[in-house]
């Protein structure tokens, strides 16, 4: 019939464009959802992750914004990030070490908290949580590069000594000081930002950073030659041979202190006489006005 | 009987039932809407938490877990599947729930963008704002499937970037930065560009759960449709009105007296707005018994045969 084909036919047609029509709304819509997806997911450097969070792109897949942690947290530092104020992915936990750090609970109850496993609940131990890393990281303004006592960061930090120890150093402009630096240890530091809290700078001068802006890499082929050396107890490659100085005969050089060793009859660094051969006298001021005096 | 004008919506019910059973269900629904999230802000607020967390995943008197089982796909098509326990049970609960209960008993009874739709739906109604766009329902089928898409393609929840539920019901409970500007934008788009547009038309949620509730228990039934007398109220106050015509004029096409479409959110608002008492609530399984019982001709029974 000819009438029912026509029939047919236009609704083929109306079902196809309509089909058309929604799938091109909604892709567009994807598509806009997608790429702000994209810069939406990048965690600003201050925004960090409660303990024992999966990396991060893993963290989004599995992090469903519930906000248990955010209530089992017993110091409230946890926020959800909300749309359009804070950068981190909307609805994601995080804390922000300058205002509230982790206060690292032996328990960790913002851990067994998380229903889905984005905290990854086999962190039981929360000195092995690695919530970001410390980092001095204005050694221009820093009190303690300037010379002044401080070391709040260091009396702060749960770990003391372990990831965050003081170093010594002369304090080249007084002379006579010595200048307390404080250093990280990225084995040991946690990245829970009471060393940044404490910072009784303006701006503090340690700061926790996501692990990847702190550290650099090493290249994997890179192998430190002292490292292999200890580990196969000798030398990987052919050994070098011993550097000799061009002496004369009797004469040796010891390289761990003692300098040169003169074995000959008459040493060359023999005091006394020798002196009496150079043409300055040893007073070196004789030397300086030597001159003075010929023309007086 | 002729269609009653918009300005006399509702006046048959309360004349003849009285304004609290004319309202009892949208007052009932209302009142679980705000019980839990209540409950959810108990917590922050009292200090003691019955719920917490919010509608994405939460904890139940701190034992039983509750996971949003649309979530729960997301987490997998992005591609995490060390999901630990709490969140499968969770979503397993939520899940069964809805699969008995009625996969769109979340949109009319939990999901807070409800309030915010109807009442996007009443003041359109009070405007007279008559301009429609055309969008068709199975848009949000198309949104679901987006939304999964869109996880495996990223491996991220992109869509809970967005997402007006959740961001509703996280946004009152723990702060909502400009999360309401979205809100606002669902509330607008209901109100001038398409009616019902965002619940019944585009939420992927909705779509989700349509789909969980196919065959759930719990329906709206007519069982007195032949004292329909077409004053059109239900037909008015339905969010998704297609699911009304074959229950309530299915008669002649010999089709039962229940609502089986699992569009339909079981609010009971035709419940409510009825001046003759037509439906009611029941389960799936007692239509045929009522189409026997109701249907004094006999017509129903001899074409089943």
């Amino acid at each position: 019939m000819p009438s029912s084909t026509g029939h047919k036919k236009l609704n083929r047609r109306k079902f196809l464009a309509d089909t058309a029509k929604t799938a091109c709304g909604v892709g567009l819509f994807g598509l806009a959802l997608g790429m702000y997806g994209k810069a939406a997911s990048s965690l600003p450097a201050t925004a960090i992750r409660p303990p024992g969070a999966l990396a991060e792109d893993k963290f989004l897949a599995a992090c469903t914004r519930c906000g248990l942690c955010v209530r089992d947290c017993p110091y409230q530092i946890l926020k959800l990030a909300e749309f359009g104020n804070d950068n981190a992915a909307t609805g994601t936990p995080f804390f922000t070490a300058r205002t509230g750090p982790c206060e690292m609970c032996e328990d960790i109850p913002c851990v067994p908290a998380c229903p889905t496993g984005a905290l990854n609940h086999s962190l039981i131990d929360i000195n092995k949580a690695r919530m970001g890393l410390a980092v001095v990281i204005d050694q221009e303004t820093c009190i303690a590069f300037q010379g002044l006592r401080c070391e709040i960061c260091y009396n702060v930090c749960p770990l003391r000594k372990e990831a965050l120890k003081l170093e010594y150093r002369p304090n080249k402009r007084s002379g006579h000081h010595a200048l307390f630096i404080p250093v990280v240890s990225s084995d040991a530091c946690t990245g829970c930002g009471l060393c940044e809290k404490a910072c009784i700078m303006e701006e503090a001068a340690v700061k926790v950073l996501p692990v990847h802006l702190a550290k650099g890499e090493l290249g994997k082929h890179y192998r430190l030659g002292w490292n292999q050396k200890g580990k196969q107890g000798k030398s990987l490659v052919t050994p070098d041979t011993e550097h000799r100085f061009n002496l004369p005969e009797g004469v040796e050089y010891d390289y761990y202190g003692k300098g040169l060793i003169d074995k000959r009859q008459t040493p060359l660094t023999q005091p006394g006489p020798q002196v009496e051969k150079t043409p300055f006298s040893s007073n070196p001021l004789d030397t300086l006005n030597k001159g003075f005096k010929e023309v007086k | 009987m002729p269609v009653t004008p918009l300005n006399q919506l509702g006046r048959e019910a309360i004349a003849k039932k009285g304004w609290f059973t004319a309202h009892k269900f949208l007052l009932a629904r209302r009142a679980v809407q705000l019980a839990i999230l209540g409950l959810f802000m108990l917590g922050p607020i009292a200090g003691f938490a019955i719920l917490k967390g919010n509608l994405s995943s939460s904890l139940f008197l701190e034992t039983i877990p509750m996971t949003d089982p649309l979530l729960f796909l997301q987490m997998l098509a992005g591609g995490f599947f060390g999901i630990a326990s709490s969140a499968i049970i969770g979503a397993a609960l939520v899940f069964g729930f809805y699969l008995l209960i009625g996969g769109r008993v979340f949109c009319s009874w939990v999901c807070p963008v409800n309030i915010v739709s109807d009442t996007a739906h009443w003041l359109r109604r009070r405007l007279g704002i008559k301009g429609k766009t055309k969008i068709s329902p199975n848009t949000r089928y198309w949104m679901l499937g987006l939304v999964l898409v869109l996880a495996f393609v990223t491996g991220t929840m992109t869509y809970e970037l967005v997402n007006p539920v959740s961001m509703l019901h996280r946004g009152l409970i723990f702060g909502f930065g400009f999360g309401w500007a979205v809100i606002l934008g669902v509330f607008l788009f209901d109100l001038f560009i398409a009616e019902h547009g965002w619940c019944g038309h585009l939420c992927p949620m909705g779509a989700f759960y349509n789909l969980v509730g196919k065959t759930a228990l719990v329906r709206v039934h007519a069982p007195r449709r032949d004292l329909c007398d077409d004053c059109m109220e239900c037909y008015e106050v339905c969010p998704e009105k297609q699911v009304l015509p074959a229950a309530l004029k299915g008669a002649k096409d010999n089709k039962p007296p229940i609502i089986l479409s699992s569009d339909c959110t079981n609010c009971g608002r035709c419940v409510d707005i009825c001046g003759v008492n037509v439906f009611e609530f029941g389960l799936r399984f007692d239509a045929k018994m009522e189409a026997c019982s109701k249907l004094d001709t006999g017509d129903y029974v001899k074409n089943q045969a």
